[in-house]
């Protein structure tokens, strides 16, 4: 199943690899991951996203996480009302022919073009993850030329509607 | 005129302190007394500033001895090991031990000398990424990028090294840091403050009681002791909460010494070489109390099969020990010393455990470990290790490498005391062994220390004989000779039809001559008569002794859990 982690950690050089090494050694499969500063100095958020197979493995996830001196907080927010973006960057064929049509499909998306020529477009795209899919699929057959996603970001909705059951550390 | 100005010179050359200094100050300030350790050009520095300001210093002849010894003597201490290694080569010499300690929770300090700041990344001379390579086995780690860090780093290190579960800690200071003049006028105002790491060291009562009431109502409750009940210095509520509620315990292979070995509610270790009776207890009990143990798989053998029957109770330091194997009923994040005075200070019901107490008697009478001695044949390694053990009352530092007689060490010598057993057993590493006796001698100089290794571990690290030579130091080294490397044939004997691939190793030094070259008297015995004479004739100084014990050559540790069975499945039983 795929779960979404956040965690707070301590600005310190390195603690990217920290996070990273220690999913790697314990065989963790990541599928994103995006990092940035936070409102708090010295403080860096990092969102990512795994695929785990059962609810003990994401038990030892966060808890092995929450064992690093430099990671502050940990917090499985998969079940949560929250807002979460990711951001992808498509240049895609845009011959004249077919450029009036892309463009009608992109509308709903509202995707921006941020870089143009004579042959091909970039859009900027940006949502939840799937959407972000439903938009490289629609593209596809037009030819994609170059792709690039941020990986997730988000956080958890100032209210929750219904209390959700969520893992946490003890 | 002039005197004053040079006064005021010299004061200020007092007071002004390069990195180095104000490290070996803070070592001094953390009651450092002792460093294994091991220059190079990356730490002249430091090695100079302890020149002018002296902590004892042993120097070792290899990295991985100054790491191994720094283990045996933060083991049985409890206090921190502390070590110095060059950068590069240094450092990657060290890493074996790291892993070693990670694996078995032991408090260590490591610093590491780094080439200069301004090179770090360009591949310089005896340049390693220490902190990339020893990430996943160190605690935590730290590379000193400001001088003005350096007491912060050292507080901290000791205290994360030292508290919760313990672990290594590695710091590494480039050169540049080293000899760098300290300019802040003091260097131990800030607290430790990290935000990140805050161990829970007392029990949540709810779980506690929850607890209670699961071992009030079993029949068959069985307690496993680990490593985390000596971390925690725990062996005295322990005794005392296994006698008022009369619950029989087994032991991991590092939890030994948590109870006397001869206690009547102790069951002998478990796993894949223990007993009978524990694992089979193990396999029966109702209510499983873990203390400080990690559910490794050398503990548990196949989980499908481990503890079918049992509620789980699991009380440990390190949250992420806990469902991480084994799945858990009454989870208890505390310290094995907390939990327990908490366990104490509840009154309740004992578990009624007459008719369980009986049949495991029964059991362990029945299949008590057992061995064929035969004079014909020579020498057993059980045989030897029971001898050692009456020699010393069971009251030894007993430290052991890794194979066959560490495991046979574990079985038959059974502990008086805590804090005086010392193996290798997350990470099994040969060659821990010798040089762990040295670090534990160091620590307890009036303790007779046994370092029981095999003929082939005992060649990886040997060098450190020189220690003995030099201090003196009264270790007892018996290699239980069985001139192969015993337990990797055990297991070509069992699971790869007897072809010996490697592992019988028909040439070997003269331990005897070896040891005399390092003028520490050498003994060699092949017959079970020449072993009561020389072992009490050998343990009676107070000088070192090195005694080639030769031992029959194919004889197997029992009873065995193969890898990938149950606890239920052990074979040997009946020791043949
Ligand atoms: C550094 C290292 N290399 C290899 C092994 C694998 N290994 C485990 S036990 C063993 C044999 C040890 O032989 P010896 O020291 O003579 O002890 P014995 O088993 O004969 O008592 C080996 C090679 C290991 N544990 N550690
Ligand atoms: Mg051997």
């Amino acid at each position: 199943m795929k779960r979404i982690i956040t965690t707070t950690v301590i600005n310190q050089s390195g603690v990217l690899n920290r996070v990273t090494g220690l999913l790697m050694k314990r065989q963790f499969n990541i599928e994103s991951i995006s990092v940035g500063h936070t409102e708090q100095p010295g403080m860096s958020k990092m969102t990512f996203v795994v695929n785990v197979e059962d609810e003990q493995k994401i038990e030892q996830l966060l808890k092995q996480l929450q064992k690093q001196i430099d990671v502050i907080k940990v917090n499985d927010i998969t079940d949560k009302a929250m807002v979460m973006r990711e951001l992808a960057l498509v240049k895609v064929a845009t011959v004249p022919a077919v450029r009036s049509e892309i463009y009608s499909i992109v509308e709903p998306f509202r995707a921006t073009v941020i870089d143009m020529s004579k042959s091909a477009t970039t859009f900027q795209v940006t949502g939840d993850p799937e959407k972000i899919e439903a938009f490289i699929d629609l593209m596809k057959p037009y030819g994609i030329k170059e792709l690039t996603r941020t990986g997730v970001s988000a956080f958890v909705r100032e209210n929750q509607k219904v209390p959700t059951t969520h893992l946490s550390i003890l | 005129m002039e005197v004053n100005v040079k006064a005021k010179e010299s004061t200020n050359k007092e007071q002004s302190r390069s990195g180095a200094d104000v490290l070996i100050q803070s070592l001094k300030k953390q009651g450092v007394d002792i460093i294994f350790g091991y220059p190079g050009g990356a730490v002249l520095p430091i090695y100079d500033a302890l020149y002018k300001n002296p902590i004892r210093h042993v120097l070792a002849r290899h990295e991985q001895g100054a790491i191994h010894a720094a283990e045996g003597y933060a083991r049985v201490s409890g206090k921190i090991g502390v070590v110095i290694a060059t950068s590069g080569p240094g450092a990657t010499n060290l890493v074996t031990g790291i892993a070693d300690a990670m694996l078995d929770s032991l408090p260590l300090v490591i610093f590491t000398g780094q080439v200069a700041s301004s090179v770090i990344g360009t591949d310089a001379f005896q340049e390693a990424d220490i902190i990339g390579i020893t990430q996943p086995i160190t605690k935590h780690n730290y590379q000193v990028k400001n001088v003005e860090d350096l007491p912060r780093i050292v507080k901290e290190a000791f205290y994360i090294a030292s508290t919760g579960r313990p672990g290594p800690v590695l710091v590494d200071i480039p050169k540049d840091i080293s000899t760098q003049m300290f300019l802040s006028a003091t260097d131990e105002n800030e607290d430790i403050h990290l935000p990140g790491y805050q161990p829970t060291k007392n029990p949540n009562y709810l779980q506690i009681q929850k607890a209670i009431k699961v071992i009030s109502n079993s029949k068959k409750p069985l307690i496993l002791g680990g490593a985390g009940i000596l971390a925690a210095k725990a062996t005295k509520e322990l005794k005392e909460f296994v006698e008022r509620h009369q619950i029989p315990i087994t032991n991991t292979l590092l939890g030994l010494g948590g109870i006397d070995g001869d206690h009547p509610l102790f069951l002998g270790m478990a796993g894949m070489h223990g007993t009978y009776t524990a694992n089979t207890a193990i396999c029966d009990c109702d209510v499983l109390i873990n203390i400080g143990a990690r559910f490794d798989d050398r503990l548990t053998g196949n989980l499908a099969h481990f503890a079918p029957n049992a509620k789980v109770v699991h009380i440990d330091i390190d949250p992420a020990e806990i469902g991480k194997n084994v799945s858990t009923a009454v989870p208890i994040v505390a310290d094995a010393k907390e939990a327990l005075r908490e366990l104490l200070n509840q009154s309740f019901d004992s578990p009624d455990t007459v008719d369980w107490l009986a049949s495991l008697n029964v059991n362990k009478k029945e299949y008590a470990l057992r061995y064929k001695a035969d004079k014909e044949k020579g020498i057993l390694p059980q045989q030897a290790v029971e001898l050692i053990h009456r020699l010393t009352n069971g009251d030894a530092v007993v430290t052991t490498d890794v194979g066959q007689h560490q495991m046979w060490t574990a079985q038959y010598y059974r502990f008086n005391n805590p804090h005086n057993w010392v193996t290798s057993g997350g990470l099994g590493t040969m060659g821990f062994g010798f040089p762990a006796a040295i670090g534990a001698q160091l620590a307890k100089p009036h303790e007779r220390v046994v370092a029981v290794v095999g003929d082939a571990g005992f060649q990886m690290t040997l060098q450190e004989l020189s220690l003995l030579q030099e201090f003196r130091l009264p270790v007892k080294v018996v290699i239980l000779n069985n001139q192969s490397l015993g337990m990797v044939r055990q297991w070509q004997q069992t699971f790869y039809e007897e072809r010996y691939s490697q592992s019988l190793v028909h040439v070997q030094p003269d331990f005897v001559k070896l040891a005399q070259a390092y003028e520490i008297q050498g003994y060699k015995v092949e017959t079970m008569e020449e072993a009561e004479k020389v072992f009490a004739e050998a343990f009676s100084t107070n000088e070192p002794a090195l005694i080639d014990c030769r031992v029959v050559q194919l004889e197997n540790v029992y009873p065995m859990v193969a890898p990938g069975k149950g606890l239920n499945e052990m074979i040997g039983v009946r020791g043949e």
